[in-house]
Formats: C-alpha cells, structure tokens, sequence
C-alpha cells in the first residue's frame, strides 16, 4: 500500500513530492495545514473537503472538476477578492477562503433544501419555458439570480498605480506546453526575438501530470516519462538568451497586431510579428444523472491533484471512457495505491491503446465496453454509480444495470481545443469532430487563415504531446522563415520536419487526424 | 482485432512462443504488441537486430534465434509490453516482468502470479531484481514459477504477510 498522510501521498513509485513549508489558511474561519506550492483547491481537497461551492439557482452541491482553471466549479473568495479560481491560486500563509453562493457557506448551506424540494414542482430550467407572460417570466428570472448571487464585491479598493510594459517581439507564443515550447526552441534557434506566456506558474502545460513512458521512436525521445520531457524542453528553452519567458502570464486578447496579456498584476502590450497561439485543450464533460456531484472529476483534474499536487483523490473511482487518458489515468491511480473499480466504454471496443489496456486488465481492473454510465449516487459526494450495457443503437439495455462501489468518478471522454483567442482574432473555424471540435484551418505549415498566426498541438486538433512537439516545431520553423531569419538550414529543416510528421500519423492512429486535417487545410499555400 | 473488446490477448492473437528447445538455451525476450501504434523504441533499442519493424507503426516482430536476451528492450518499453522467458535446466521457468509499483520488490519476495486477466494463477518467488533507481523508476522482476505458467503470467503482486 502507498502511504498516505493528511490525504497527501508520502511515498509513489514514479514520484517525488518536494512540499514546501508548512502554512495555514483559514477556510471559512477555520484553520487548515497546507503546504508552499500547493494550490488552494488542492489543500482544501486535502484537508477532506469536496464541497467548493453551489450551483447559482438550485444550490446544488459542487465540487472541483478540472483543476487547471477551466471549469469555474472552485470559484471563492479569497481574501476579499470574489469569484477567484481556488485551483489556479497558490496558498499563502494566512490567507482567508470563502465559500460564495451559500448560506451560511457551501458546505452547509441551507439553501441546498431548494434542490430537493424545488425540483418537483418547478423542475431546472422550467423557468424558461413555464410562464408565457414575458415581463413575469424575466421578472422571475432576475429574482432567482439575484437570490443565486454571485459572490459580493471585493472589499478591496483600486489602488490607482496600475503597471505597464509594452513588448515587441519577432514571435510570441501563447503557452507553454510541449507545442509552445517546441515553437519556441525552433523560432529561437534560428536568432528569432521570442517572447513565450503561460499562465501557469511552471511550463510543461499537461505534460507535468504525464508519469508514463511516452511513445513515439527514440528520436522523439519515446521511453521518456512525460515529466522528464518536459524538463528537457525547458532545458534547451532556458539555453537560448534570445527567448524571454514569462510565466503566471495570461493573454486575453488578440487585437490585430496587438496582444493583450495580464503579467500576474501587470498590463502587458505584446506588439509581435508572428503569433503562435498553443494553448492546448479543455477537458470535456458527458450527460448523466447527477454529474454535477462533488466527487465528479475529470481524468485530467484527477491527474493533476494526484501527480503534481500528489494529494489522494479517493479510494475507489470508476473511470468513463477508455481512451488513453482514461487507461493511463487508470494507471497511474494503481500506482499511487488507488483502486480502480472498473473502466467503462460506450464504443464496443477499447479507443485507446491496447498495451495500455492490457497494463491495467492484468492488474485485475474490469474493462466494459459497449457500456456507459446512468447515474452517479450520492447526496453531497460520490458514494457509487451505476453503469448498463448499451444495445446497437446506444440505449442502455433494461436489466443490465450494474451497481459499481466507489468514491470517486473521472470523466476521460475527450478534450476540446482551447480556441477562443483563435475565434477572437477572426481566424476562419471548422467544426471537425475528428480533431476534437473547433479548430483554425490552417496551411500545412500551420498558418491559420489570419496571416502571421499560427497554431500547434491541441489547439490545433487534439492529438498526442509527440505531434504537439513536432508541429510546434513546424509553426516556429516557419514563422521565422516568414521572417526572412534562419536562411537555408531552416527551409531545410522545415522540410525534414514536414516529413517526420508524415511518418509518425501514418498508422491506423494518425488516420483519423488526417482525415480531420484534410477537412480544415486552407487551400492558400504559402510556398518556402 | 477482438482484444480490444477484451484489454487482454488471447493466445491466437499473439505471436507464437519460441521453441522450447530456444527457451532452454537463455532467456528471450516475448512481446505482446499486436496492435500498429506509432511506437519504436524497443525495435530502436535491439543491438542484436533482432526486433523486425520496417515502420514506426508496425508491431514488433521478434526474431527469437538473434535474441541475444540482453533485456535492452524491456527496459524502455513504455507499454510494458515486453516479458523475458525463459525454462531452466532445473525443471522450473522464468518470467522477466516491468514492474513499478510500491512496494517495491526484492529478491525473495514471495508473489501472486497474474494472468492477462487479473486472475491469480499461483506463486512464485523474485529472484533477481533490477532496482527503479536504476532504470528511471521502472524495476526489473524475474520471477520462478512453474514451467508451464510461463505462458501466462504477466504481472505480480507482493503476498501480504
Ligand atoms: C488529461 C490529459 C492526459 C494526457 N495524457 C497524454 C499521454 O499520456 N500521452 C500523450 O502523448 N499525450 C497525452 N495527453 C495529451 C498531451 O498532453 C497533449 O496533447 C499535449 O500536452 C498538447 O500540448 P499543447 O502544448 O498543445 O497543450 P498543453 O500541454 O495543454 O499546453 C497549453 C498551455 O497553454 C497555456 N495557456 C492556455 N491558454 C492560455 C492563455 N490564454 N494565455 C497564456 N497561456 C495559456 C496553458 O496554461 C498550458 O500550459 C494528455 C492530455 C490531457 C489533457
Ligand atoms: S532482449 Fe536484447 S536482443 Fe532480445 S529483442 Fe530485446 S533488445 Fe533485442
Ligand atoms: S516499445 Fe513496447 S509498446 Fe512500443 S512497439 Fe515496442 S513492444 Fe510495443
Ligand atoms: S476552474 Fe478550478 S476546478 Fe475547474
């Protein structure tokens, strides 16, 4: 069994936890131990509490759900300041935490009584189509979210000194993960002025949850557990003087040649000559009686509180979805000592890897497939599910329902690029389901229609970290070939890379992302 | 392709097993990947040129007569997908297995053997360990069984004392 002491693991195979000092928040008065490093979210969750806050109208009961700042499920007040992501925020020692939207918090709140009664005779939503009489039904509906309330305004005052940086650059990249950085290692190289952002307070975007041996051949430093790779990216990031890098630095807006960026309370003016806009994907959610139940987690907000946070998240979880999130996920659970009840999948076969599958079926966990999940039970946590089979026509099958015993459930049923800057910006947008979602057309040197913006890795199609680097590389490339930089050797590696990408999507895994690419390559061709 | 229906393989969608004879001889290595995934580190790592694989996404074919047994492969292998066999003089067999979970295990610890499945299939005894430490967090576990189990068995779990 692993160790584990105040819900944070001690020992792991893969892993070692550096906490930082000890310090102590107050989470609606009362004191709780977390530790430097830890985010809010993460102590609290530590500290035994799943309730983060409750939904505006019905005052269901919420809990954390992605981790890295996608979801809003987390929102609190933290020392004054409302409506605050608590698991993109780091403890301080002293540091004051309240729940909003509840009485007198969340965690208990009176108002939760709305849910249960309620729902009978004016079922969710029902205020939208119940009253036919126009000024009553709004008239409702701002009552109800005035009740609802959305936190109170901070306390705080403007202190009237905001600060201010204008930044010119050759080539900015919006994120940090393994497309980011690869963007930014080959703009770089080649003597390109690069400017990289990440919101986070650490690069590696969704590769510093990745504990497993990667894929790929040796050249792609395949048999390299995530992590690590990570690290060597940022190695040969950190080598190159002409990349500025700024970190907890977060880009809202790309206003023709101008990019907006918050620098933790700095106002940042980017005015770059290329943009590649990297910044990855958001974990989807899926439709089931009581989803919204704390204890609901997506694959990758349960990976990022166990393997970078290294905080235990139950002791029994139920997995949706068998792609390779879902197997790896599963995994890694086993290997931080938490038991996975079973994997279920609606498709009647496994969607991710079969090695990956077979790791966790020898270790006894039950894979069902042509399955889904019904229900999540439970009145303020997860205490079980409930799963069926599914006929040919994907209804569940009357009499097939299973009950599964667990604490926890990860939703690992996809991701959807995070294409909102791209959208802003007016770049052209497909819908193609094979890369995810909304995504750019783009060139084949990953060029959106927007001259000068370009995209790689999951922002682009949801793919793996391998391509993500590789295309990475091929958007920095040539960017800085538009930029008359890097001469020959560039257009010669441009090609070399173009190629490498070609052989590596050439199995039955990379059929589906080129046929979804075939359906958003922009016919303009900007020849090298 | 009906393992994936399953996580686990049945016997007739793996590669057939070397020769007994080539069993007794040293150990060598097996591989369970039948399915085409953009992979190559094991074909990368062979110094023996004995994992055939003319594409990144082909699945490896092993060519027990050149496998020297050097274990370079099981090393890197990320889908843990690589077990050693061997049948020894004395009657007994052998499976070298990757293994990274806690507790760690030691030479002499005693294990639940696991098939494909999950099912405990026997007993058996560690005797040879490569430490995590020195392969970046994966440990090497050679595990005595019976000779026949050495079909089978591809996982293992400490017996709770
Ligand atoms: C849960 C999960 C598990 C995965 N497991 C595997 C795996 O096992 N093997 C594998 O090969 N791949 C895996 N992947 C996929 C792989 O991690 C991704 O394909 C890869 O990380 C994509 O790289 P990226 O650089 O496009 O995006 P990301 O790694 O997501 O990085 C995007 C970065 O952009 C930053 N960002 C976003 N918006 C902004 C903004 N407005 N301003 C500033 N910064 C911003 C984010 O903070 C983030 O750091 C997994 C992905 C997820 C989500
Ligand atoms: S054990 Fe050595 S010789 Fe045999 S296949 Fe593996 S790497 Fe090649
Ligand atoms: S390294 Fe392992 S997973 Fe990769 S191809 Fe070889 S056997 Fe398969
Ligand atoms: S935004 Fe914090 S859990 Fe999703």
């Amino acid at each position: 069994m692993v160790k584990v002491v105040d819900g944070r693991l001690v020992e792991h195979p893969i892993l070692k936890f550096n906490r930082g000092k000890e310090v102590t928040i107050y989470f609606n008065g009362k004191p709780i131990k977390a530790y430097e490093g830890e985010t809010v979210a993460a102590a609290l969750y530590a500290s035994g509490v799943r309730i983060f806050s409750r939904s505006f109208r019905w005052h269901r009961p919420r809990g954390f759900f992605c981790a890295i700042g996608k979801c809003s499920a987390c929102m609190m007040e933290v020392d004054g300041i409302p409506n605050v992501r608590t698991c993109k925020v780091y403890v301080r020692d002293g540091m004051q935490i309240k729940t909003q939207s509840g009485f007198p918090n969340a965690e208990k709140d009176f108002f939760g009584v709305m849910d249960k009664l309620i729902d009978r005779i004016f079922p969710h939503g029902s205020q939208y189509t119940k009253f036919n009489n126009k000024i009553f039904r709004e008239m409702l509906i701002s009552r109800l979210r005035s009740f609802a309330g959305f936190g109170n305004a901070p306390k705080v005052e403007f202190s009237g000194n905001a600060d201010y940086e204008e930044i010119e650059c050759d080539v900015l990249v919006i994120g940090g993960g393994p497309a980011g950085m690869s963007a930014a290692i080959n703009a770089g190289k080649y003597g390109a002025k690069v400017l990289l952002i990440d919101e986070n307070p650490n690069l590696g975007g969704q590769l510093v949850k990745q504990t497993h041996r990667f894929f790929g051949s040796a050249k792609h430093r395949a048999g390299t557990r995530g992590i690590k790779i990570a690290k060597i990216l940022e190695e040969e990031l950190r080598k190159i003087p002409n990349v500025d890098i700024r970190l907890e630095t977060k880009a809202f807006g790309i206003y023709g040649k101008i990019v907006g960026a918050v620098e933790k309370s700095k106002l940042l003016r980017i005015i770059p000559k290329k943009i590649v806009v990297v910044t990855g994907a958001y974990e989807r959610t899926l439709i089931f009686e009581n989803n919204d139940l704390p204890g609901v987690y997506g694959a990758g907000g349960v990976q990022t509180l166990m393997n970078v946070y290294g905080i235990k998240p139950g002791n029994r979880g139920l997995i949706v979805g068998s792609g390779n999130v879902g197997l790896i996920l599963s995994y890694q659970l086993l290997q931080a000592g938490v038991e996975v009840a079973a994997i279920v999948e609606a498709m009647p076969r496994i969607g991710g890897y079969f090695v990956h599958a077979a790791k966790v079926r020898r270790l006894g966990v039950p894979i069902y497939v042509r399955h889904t999940i019904i229900r999540a039970i439970g009145k303020d946590h997860v205490r079980g599910a409930v799963i069926a089979q599914l006929d040919d026509k994907w209804r569940p099958i009357p009499g097939s329902e299973k009950k599964i015993d667990c604490d926890f459930i990860c939703v690992a049923v996809g991701l959807s690029p995070t294409h909102e800057l791209l959208y802003q910006a007016g770049c052209k947008m497909k819908f193609v389901p094979e890369l995810g979602g909304l995504v750019p057309l783009r060139t084949k040197f990953n060029e959106t229609s927007v001259e000068g913006i370009y995209v790689a890795g999951d922002v682009a199609g949801i793919e793996e970290a391998t391509s993500a680097i590789m295309n990475g590389r091929i958007a920095g490339i040539h960017a800085v070939i538009a930029l008359g930089l890097g001469g020959e050797m560039a257009k010669k590696e441009l090609k070399e890379s173009l190629r490498d990408l070609e052989e590596f999507r050439a199995g039955p895994f990379g059929e589906r992302i080129i046929c979804g690419i075939e359906k958003c390559i922009l016919a303009k061709e900007v020849e090298i | 392709m009906k393992y994936l229906e399953r996580g686990y393989a049945e016997l007739d969608e793996l590669p057939p097993f070397p020769s007994e004879e080539r069993l007794k001889k040293k150990p060598v290595a097996y591989i369970e990947c039948p399915q085409p995934i953009p992979c190559s580190p094991c074909y990368e790592a062979c110094p023996a040129n004995a994992i055939k694989m003319e594409n990144i996404n082909d699945p490896p074919v092993v060519n027990y007569e050149k496998c020297t047994g050097c274990m370079n492969c099981i090393r890197v292998c990320p889908g843990l997908a690589i077990f050693m066999l061997r049948l020894r003089e004395d009657g007994k067999g052998e499976v070298t297995l990757q293994y990274e979970l806690l507790p760690w295990l030691k030479k002499g610890d005693k294990v639940e053997l696991l098939n494909r499945k999950g099912e405990v299939v026997g007993i058996g005894i560690v005797n040879w360990v490569l430490p995590p430490e020195r392969n970046d967090q994966t440990s090497l576990v050679r595990v005595e069984m019976d000779t026949k189990l050495i079909y089978e068995v591809r996982a293992v779990r400490k017996v709770k004392e």
